[in-house]
C-alpha cells in the first residue's frame, strides 16, 4: 500500500513538471496558432540560464525562488525577441510556416548553447533542503517532489485567474476563440501575441529551471522535452490549460505505474496514450473543434499546371541530373541519389498535405516501413532487389490503409499528432524488437543487386524511379481524383453537397502518399546498405515537413525545390562546418523570411505579378 | 407537377420543438419562399430536406419517393441541388474547374487517376456557366470573384447534377440589392425554362415578394400562412409576427 | 562564421568537378575520421583533442613510413545514413587511406558494413556493441575500446565479491542497455550460481522518469543494483536515488560511471563505493599515463577525459598497424593489423587477429568524493585480454 501511495506521489510530481512545460506551449498555440517547435529549446535555455543564475545565488529556498523567477523573466525576454524579430513577420504567411521558422530557431539554439555553456552536462549542487525527504508509509518522499506537486496546480490556478479575472486575460481568451473578432474590437493584436509568446516562453524557462534540482542542464533536453510537451498539449486539447493539466496527470500516473508492471513500455507509453485518446476523442480530452483559420494567407491559392518556362527548367534539370554520372564523382552521385529520394519523399508528403489538407508529423512511418520492408525482403525472405522495391511501397501502403481509417476522421494538428503517434509506435517496435529488427543497430548488408552495385547504375535507377514517382503523383493530383481531393479540402460543405466522400478520398490519398514514401524508404535502404530505427524517427518526419514547407505546399514544384535545397544545403553544411546547425538554422530562418510562401510559391507569385489581372 | 411534398415534418432538439408538423409542396417551375422570423425553424426545415438533419417524424417525398432520413450524398444523387448561405465553392480552382468537379462527381468519374480533370466535360461545364452568365469568367480563380459572381458560380455547381429540386439557403445574403434581384431573376428564369422546383429561404422581403411564386411562413416551428404575395401581405397573423419583430424588409441579418 | 577546413565554395566545386587523383609518395597518409561531434559533444570534443594531440606527436616524430599523417574529420550528426554518405566522400573524394572513429554503435556497425562493401579498412574507436567484432565482424573492421561484454566481464568479478543474492538492473532501453544487462546476468551467474535477478527497469534513453524508476527498484528490496544508465539519465537517477535512500546499504555496480564524462556531472552527489569502470585521471602516476596527461594539460589546459584517451590511442594504434603493414594499402593493412602491438596512455595493447578487438583495457575501481570532488579510488587496470571469452567461443561468434 505504502508503495502505491509513494508511486502515486511520484507520478503527481512528474505530472506537475510535464504541465509546466506544456502550459506555455498550449497558451502559445491557443492564441497565436504557432506550432512552436522551439518550446523545448526555450525550456533548455531555462535550464542553462537557470544554472548560471542559481549558481551565483545563495542556496536557500527564497533565493532559489527568486532565481527561478529571474530565469523565467530572462527566457520570456528571449521569447519576446524571437516573436518580434521572426514570428511577427510571418503571421500572414500560411499556417505551419511558423513551425518551419521555429525549427530554424531550434537548430540555432543548439549551437548557441554548446558555444556558451560548453559540451558537459551542468548540474546544480543541491543544498540540504533540496535533498530533504519525508517518510510516508516507511518510504522516503523527496520534499522537492512535494514542492513540485504543489507548483503544478498553483500554476494552473494562477494562469486560470490571469485568464478569467483580468481584462488582458479576457482578451487573450477571446483571441483564442476568434482572432479576427478581437482585431475588429480594436485591440492591438501584435502586442497581445508578443505578450502571450513571452508568457509561454517564460513558463518554459521556469520549467527548465525547476528541473535542475532533479537533474542537469544538457544539450539533448530540448528535443526530449518537446515531444512530451506536444503530446500533453494535444491529449489535453489544444489551447486548453485544464486539459493540459489533466493530460499531464494521466500520462505521468500511467508512466509511474506502467513501468512497474511493464518495465519496457517506457518508449511507447505516451504515444499509445495519445493514439487512444485521439481515436476516442478527436479533439483531445477537453479540447473544442478548432475554427478554421481565416484570412488571405489561408485561402488556398489557385492551382495551375506549371507554366512552360518551369516545365523547360524542370526538363533541363532532369537532363542535367541524368547526365551527372558522366562528370560527377561517386560522392556527388551519393548526394544526388539522396536528393532524388528526398524529392519523392517530400512529394509524397505534399500529396497528402497540399491537395489532401492533411499535415503529417509522422510521415517517416511510411518511409521507415518501406525501408524495413525492403530489408526484410532481401535479408529475411532472400528476395531480389526489384521484389524488395515492390514490397517496400506495398507494405507501407497496407499499413497506411489499416491505420488511415483512424487518421482521416481527424483534422489539423490533431491529425498530424495521430500520425506522429503511429510513427512513434512503429519506431518503438523497430527500436525495441532487437531480435527481429536488430534494434538501434539496425539491419546491415542491404546492398543493391549485383547489376546495380555501381553507384552510377544505382543512381540512374533511383533517378528514374523517383522522377517517375513524382510525375505519377502529379498526374494523379491533376486527374479527377486529385481534384476531388482538393475539393474536399477547399470546402467540405460543398464537397459533401456534390456527393464527394471526403473520408474515402483522404484515405486513398494517405495510402498513395504512404506507398510513395515507402518506395523512397526502400530506395534509401539499398543506397545506404542498411536500415535503422532512425528512418522512422521524428527527425526524419520533420525533414519531410521542412522540405515541403521550404518549397511551398501549393504545387508539386514546391516539395521538389524544397527537397533539393534542403538536402543539398544540409549535406554540404554537415561536411564543411562544425557549426552546421547554426548555419542551417539561420538559413532556414532567412529562407522563411525571403520566401514566406515557400520557394516555389513565392517565385510563382512574383512570376504572376503583372501577368494576371 | 409536384416535385417536393412535405407532410407532417417534426423535429425537436432536447425538448425544444424546432419544427412542428409542417406540410407544404413545391411544383416544377415554381419558386417557393420559406420565410419567418429568426428561430422560426426555417434552417432546421431546410437541413432536413437536404439530409443534414434527420426528422423525428414526417414524410419528405421527392417525385413521390420518401427521402426523409437519407444522407446528403444520397439526397443529392436523387436530384436535389443546393446553395449555401455563405457561398461554398472550391477556392483553389478556376470557375470552370469548379463546375467540372461537380460534373465529375455527378457522373461518378471521381476515382480516375490518369486523364487530367481539366479535359473532362468542358462543353457541359461551359453550357452551365453560360446559363448563369459566367462563361466569360471561366478561366478566373474562384477565390478572386466578386461575391455576386461567386453566388452565380455556386448556382452553376448546384445545377451540375441536373436537379429537379433546388434548395437555396439565404441565396442573396451578403449581396448588394441590385445583385440580389438579378440573381433571383436568373434563378426564376432557369426554373421556369427547365421545370425546376426551387425552394429558398430569404430575409429580404423585396426579393421574396418580387420572385416567389408562392410563400410559406413559419413561426415557432409551425406553418402559419401559405399563399401568393398579396395573400401573405394581407394575412393578419403574418403581419402580427413581422410587426411584432419589427422586420418587414431590408434583409439585414443580425 | 567559422568554416572548418575549407569554404563552402570550394566544396561546391568539388561536388561538381571530377575527383582529383593524387600521386602517392610525399603525400601524407590520410585518415578519414567520422564522429558524432554535434550529437555527443561531451565525449567527442575531448576525443577530438586526443587525436589531434596524437597526430601532432606522430608527425613531430617523423610520421610513419616516412610520410606524415593527416586526419580528415567529419561530423555525422548522430545519423548512420549521413555517416555512410560522408564515408563515401572521404574515400572517393578525399582519397583517405582508411576510415576511423565513430561513437554510436549503430554508426560503427554501418561504417563497418560499408567498409566491407567498399573494401576499406575501418578502425572503430568508441562503439561498444559486441556485434562490431563478433556477430557482424568482418575482415576490414577493427575496434579499439573494451566492448559491452568486456565491461561487464571486468565488473563481474568484483560484483561476485559482494555476495549479494537479490539483484535488480536498470539500463537504457536499447541494444546497448540490453546487451550490457544480458552479459552481466550471464557472467555473474557463472561466478555465483545462487544469484537472483528480481527485477529490471528500462528507462527510455534521455527520458528517465527517475523518481518512479528509483521507487520501483526500491520496492523490490534488492541486495544490489546493476546500473547501465549514463549521462543525463545517470545524474537524475543518482539524485533521486540519494534522496530516496536507494543506495543505502546496497552494493551498486555501474558500467562506465567512473569515466570523467559521466562522473564529473554527479558533483558532490557522487555516491561512494559504487563499483565502476572508468578513468581515474587525477590519481594516475605511472609514466605512460602521466606523459599523456601532462602533454594534454599543456596543450588544452584541462585534464583529459576518457574520450581523449580513446582519440589518442586510436591514432597510435593505426600508426602502429600501418608501420607493420609497411604500406597504407587496404589489404596489407587488413592483414597486418592483427597481432600489432601499440602504445596507449594505459600502457601497451594489441590488435587481436582472431576478432580484430584490441586488448586496450580500462580501470575498475570505486567511486568516492575526494575534497568534495568525484573520483575513483581502489582502482586497478584490467587488461582487455583478460576480459574476453575463449578463442573457441569467439570463433563461433564471428561469421565465417
Amino acid at each position: 500500500m505504502g508503495f502505491i501511495l509513494v508511486q502515486f506521489l511520484t507520478g503527481l510530481a512528474s505530472a506537475s513538471s510535464l504541465f509546466l512545460v506544456a502550459a506555455g506551449l498550449t497558451v502559445i498555440f491557443g492564441v497565436t496558432r504557432v506550432v512552436n517547435f522551439a518550446h523545448g529549446s526555450l525550456y533548455m535555455l531555462g535550464a542553462y540560464l537557470g544554472w548560471t543564475i542559481l549558481s551565483a545565488l545563495p542556496r536557500d529556498p527564497a533565493w532559489f525562488a527568486l532565481g527561478v523567477v529571474l530565469t523565467g523573466a530572462g527566457v520570456a525576454a528571449i521569447g519576446m525577441t524571437i516573436e518580434t524579430t521572426l514570428l511577427r513577420r510571418i503571421y500572414k504567411a500560411p499556417e505551419l510556416l511558423q513551425l518551419l521558422a521555429t525549427f530554424g530557431v531550434v537548430l540555432i539554439v543548439q549551437d548557441v548553447v554548446l558555444k556558451v555553456w560548453g559540451p558537459d552536462d551542468l548540474t546544480l549542487p543541491r543544498p540540504r533542503w533540496m535533498r530533504a525527504f519525508v517518510t510516508i508509509a516507511d518510504q522516503r518522499v523527496p520534499v522537492y517532489d512535494l514542492l513540485t506537486i504543489a507548483i503544478g496546480p498553483l500554476m494552473l490556478l494562477g494562469l486560470w485567474l490571469l485568464f478569467t479575472r483580468t481584462r488582458w486575460g479576457t482578451l487573450v481568451r477571446a483571441a483564442t476563440q476568434d482572432r479576427e473578432m478581437v482585431a475588429a474590437l480594436g485591440v492591438d493584436q501584435r502586442r497581445l501575441f508578443t505578450a502571450v509568446f513571452a508568457l509561454g516562453a517564460g513558463l518554459a524557462g521556469i520549467g527548465g529551471a525547476l528541473a535542475l534540482p532533479d537533474g542537469s542542464a544538457n544539450g539533448q533536453m530540448d528535443l526530449t522535452v518537446i515531444t512530451d510537451a506536444f503530446v500533453v498539449v494535444v491529449v489535453g486539447g489544444l489551447g486548453s490549460l485544464p486539459g493540459a493539466f489533466l493530460a499531464s496527470l494521466t500520462i505521468a500516473l500511467l508512466q509511474a505505474f506502467g513501468i512497474v508492471l511493464f518495465p519496457k513500455i517506457t518508449l511507447v507509453l505516451v504515444f499509445i496514450v495519445m493514439a487512444v485518446v485521439l481515436v476516442l476523442r478527436p479533439n483531445g480530452l477537453l479540447g473544442r473543434p478548432l475554427a478554421a483559420a481565416r484570412g488571405d494567407a489561408n485561402t488556398p491559392a489557385l492551382v495551375r499546371a506549371a507554366v512552360p518556362a518551369l516545365r523547360w527548367l524542370g526538363a533541363a534539370v532532369l537532363l542535367l541530373a541524368a547526365l551527372a554520372p558522366l562528370f560527377a564523382g561517386p560522392f556527388a552521385l551519393s548526394v544526388l541519389t539522396e536528393m532524388a529520394i528526398a524529392m519523392l519523399f517530400a512529394a509524397s508528403l505534399h500529396a497528402m498535405m497540399g491537395p489532401g489538407g492533411m499535415v503529417s508529423f509522422g510521415h517517416a512511418a511510411w518511409f521507415g516501413l518501406g525501408a524495413y520492408g525492403a530489408a526484410f525482403a532481401v535479408k529475411g525472405l532472400a528476395l531480389s532487389m526489384p521484389a524488395a522495391l515492390i514490397i517496400a511501397p506495398a507494405g507501407a501502403a497496407l499499413a497506411a490503409l489499416l491505420f488511415g481509417g483512424f487518421v482521416v476522421r481527424l483534422s489539423g494538428v490533431y491529425l498530424a499528432m495521430l500520425t506522429l503517434a503511429f510513427a512513434q509506435i512503429v519506431w518503438a517496435i523497430m527500436f525495441q524488437a532487437v531480435s527481429v529488427t536488430g534494434g538501434d543497430n539496425g539491419i546491415l548488408g542491404v546492398w543493391p543487386a549485383a547489376w546495380a552495385t555501381d553507384p552510377r547504375t544505382y543512381y540512374w535507377l533511383t533517378l528514374a524511379i523517383c522522377t517517375a514517382g513524382v510525375l505519377l503523383l502529379r498526374r494523379i493530383l491533376y486527374a479527377p481524383f486529385g481534384y476531388a481531393l482538393r475539393a474536399a479540402r477547399d470546402s467540405e460543405t460543398r464537397a459533401a453537397a456534390i456527393g464527394l466522400n471526403a473520408a474515402w478520398l483522404r484515405l486513398a490519398a494517405l495510402v498513395m502518399a504512404g506507398a510513395a514514401a515507402g518506395l523512397a524508404g526502400g530506395l534509401t535502404a539499398f543506397a545506404k546498405g542498411s536500415v535503422f530505427p532512425g528512418y522512422v524517427s521524428i527527425g526524419r518526419s520533420v525533414d519531410a515537413l521542412l522540405m515541403v514547407l521550404l518549397g511551398g505546399v501549393q504545387s508539386m514544384a514546391g516539395p521538389v525545390a524544397g527537397a533539393l535545397v534542403y538536402t543539398g544545403l544540409f549535406d554540404i553544411l554537415l561536411m564543411v562546418t562544425d557549426l552546421w546547425r547554426l548555419v542551417l538554422g539561420l538559413s532556414i530562418v532567412a529562407l522563411v523570411l525571403i520566401f514566406p510562401q515557400g520557394i516555389a510559391g513565392t517565385v510563382h507569385r512574383l512570376w504572376l505579378r503583372g501577368r494576371e489581372a | 407537377m409536384t416535385v417536393l411534398a412535405v407532410a407532417g415534418l417534426v423535429k425537436s432538439f432536447g425538448g425544444v420543438q424546432a419544427v412542428n408538423g409542417v406540410s407544404f409542396s413545391v411544383a416544377a417551375g415554381e419558386m417557393l419562399a420559406l420565410i419567418g422570423p429568426n428561430g422560426a425553424g426555417k434552417s432546421t426545415c431546410f437541413n432536413m430536406l437536404n439530409g443534414q438533419i434527420k426528422p423525428d417524424s414526417g414524410r419528405i417525398a421527392l417525385n413521390g419517393r420518401n427521402i426523409a432520413g437519407l444522407s446528403p450524398n444520397r439526397v443529392w444523387r436523387l436530384g436535389v441541388g443546393r446553395t449555401f448561405q455563405i457561398a461554398a465553392t472550391f477556392a483553389s480552382m478556376t470557375v470552370r474547374e469548379n463546375v467540372q468537379v461537380a460534373l465529375l462527381a455527378h457522373r461518378r468519374h471521381i476515382w480516375r487517376f490518369w486523364r487530367p480533370a481539366a479535359a473532362w466535360f468542358v462543353p457541359e461545364a461551359d453550357a452551365l456557366l453560360t446559363q448563369v452568365g459566367m462563361r466569360d469568367q471561366a478561366e478566373r480563380a474562384a477565390s478572386v470573384l466578386a461575391y455576386g459572381d461567386l453566388k452565380r458560380l455556386e448556382l452553376a455547381i448546384a445545377l451540375a447534377n441536373a436537379p429537379r429540386l433546388l434548395l437555396m439557403d439565404e441565396p442573396t445574403a451578403g449581396m448588394a440589392p441590385a445583385e440580389r434581384t438579378a440573381l433571383m431573376q436568373l434563378t426564376r428564369s432557369l426554373a421556369s425554362r427547365q421545370g425546376l422546383a426551387v425552394l429558398f429561404t430569404e430575409h429580404d422581403m423585396d426579393v421574396v415578394f418580387g420572385v416567389a411564386t408562392r410563400i410559406v411562413v413559419l413561426n415557432r416551428g409551425e406553418l402559419i400562412a401559405e399563399g401568393d404575395g398579396p395573400t401573405i401581405r394581407a394575412d393578419p397573423r403574418v403581419r402580427a409576427v413581422y410587426l411584432g419583430s419589427g422586420v418587414t424588409s431590408g434583409g439585414h441579418r443580425c | 562564421m567559422h568554416l572548418r577546413r575549407r569554404t563552402l565554395l570550394a566544396t561546391a566545386a568539388t561536388l561538381a568537378a571530377p575527383a582529383i587523383v593524387r600521386a602517392q609518395g610525399d603525400t601524407p597518409i590520410r585518415i578519414g575520421e567520422i564522429n558524432s561531434y554535434t550529437a555527443v559533444p561531451a565525449f567527442t570534443l575531448p576525443y577530438r583533442n586526443g587525436w589531434q594531440l596524437a597526430a601532432e606527436h606522430v608527425n613531430a616524430a617523423g610520421g610513419v613510413l616516412g610520410r606524415t599523417i593527416e586526419v580528415v574529420s567529419r561530423d555525422d550528426a548522430g545519423h548512420p545514413p549521413d555517416a555512410i554518405r560522408l564515408a563515401g566522400e572521404l574515400i572517393n573524394d578525399r582519397k583517405v587511406d582508411l576510415l576511423a572513429g565513430t561513437f554510436l554503435s549503430n554508426i560503427g556497425l554501418a561504417i563497418g558494413d560499408f567498409a566491407l562493401q567498399n573494401k576499406k579498412l575501418f578502425v572503430a574507436g568508441e562503439p561498444l556493441t559486441d556485434a562490431l567484432v563478433w556477430a557482424k565482424g568482418n575482415r576490414y573492421t577493427y575496434r579499439l575500446r573494451p566492448s559491452t561484454y568486456m565491461q561487464a566481464a571486468m565488473l563481474a568479478d568484483d560484483a561476485a565479491k559482494l555476495k549479494a543474492k537479490r539483484w535488480v538492473t536498470v539500463a537504457p532501453n536499447y541494444e546497448y542497455g540490453q546487451s550490457a544487462v544480458k552479459w552481466f546476468k550471464q557472467l555473474l551467474t557463472e561466478r555465483q550460481p545462487d544469484v537472483e535477478f528480481v527485477g529490471e527497469q528500462w528507462p527510455a534513453l534521455g527520458k528517465i522518469d527517475a523518481g518512479a524508476t528509483v521507487s520501483a527498484l526500491a520496492e523490490l528490496k534488492p541486495d544490489a543494483i546493476y546500473n547501465v544508465t549514463f549521462g543525463a539519465d545517470l545524474t537524475n537517477f543518482v539524485r533521486q536515488g540519494n534522496t530516496r535512500g536507494l543506495f543505502d546499504g546496497r552494493g551498486v555496480v555501474s558500467v562506465l560511471t567512473g569515466e570523467p564524462e559521466y562522473l564529473l556531472p554527479l558533483g558532490e552527489e557522487t555516491p561512494g563505493g559504487w563499483i565502476v569502470t572508468g578513468y581515474p585521471v587525477d590519481s594516475l602516476t605511472d609514466p605512460a599515463n602521466k606523459k599523456f596527461i601532462d602533454a594534454y594539460k599543456a596543450k588544452y589546459n584541462e585534464l583529459p577525459k576518457m574520450g581523449s584517451v580513446v582519440g589518442y590511442a586510436l591514432i597510435n594504434s593505426i600508426v602502429a598497424g600501418i608501420a607493420k603493414a609497411g604500406s597504407a594499402d587496404t589489404e596489407k593493412m587488413a592483414d597486418a593489423f592483427g597481432g600489432t602491438s601499440f602504445e596507449t596512455p594505459f600502457g601497451p595493447a594489441l590488435w587481436r587477429g582472431i576478432d580484430h578487438q584490441s586488448t586496450l583495457g580500462t580501470y575498475v575501481g570505486k567511486t568516492a568524493l575526494k575534497d568534495g570532488k568525484p573520483a575513483m579510488t581502489d582502482w586497478r587496470y584490467v587488461d582487455g585480454a583478460s576480459a574476453l571469452p575463449s578463442d573457441a567461443a569467439v570463433a563461433k561468434m564471428r561469421p565465417a
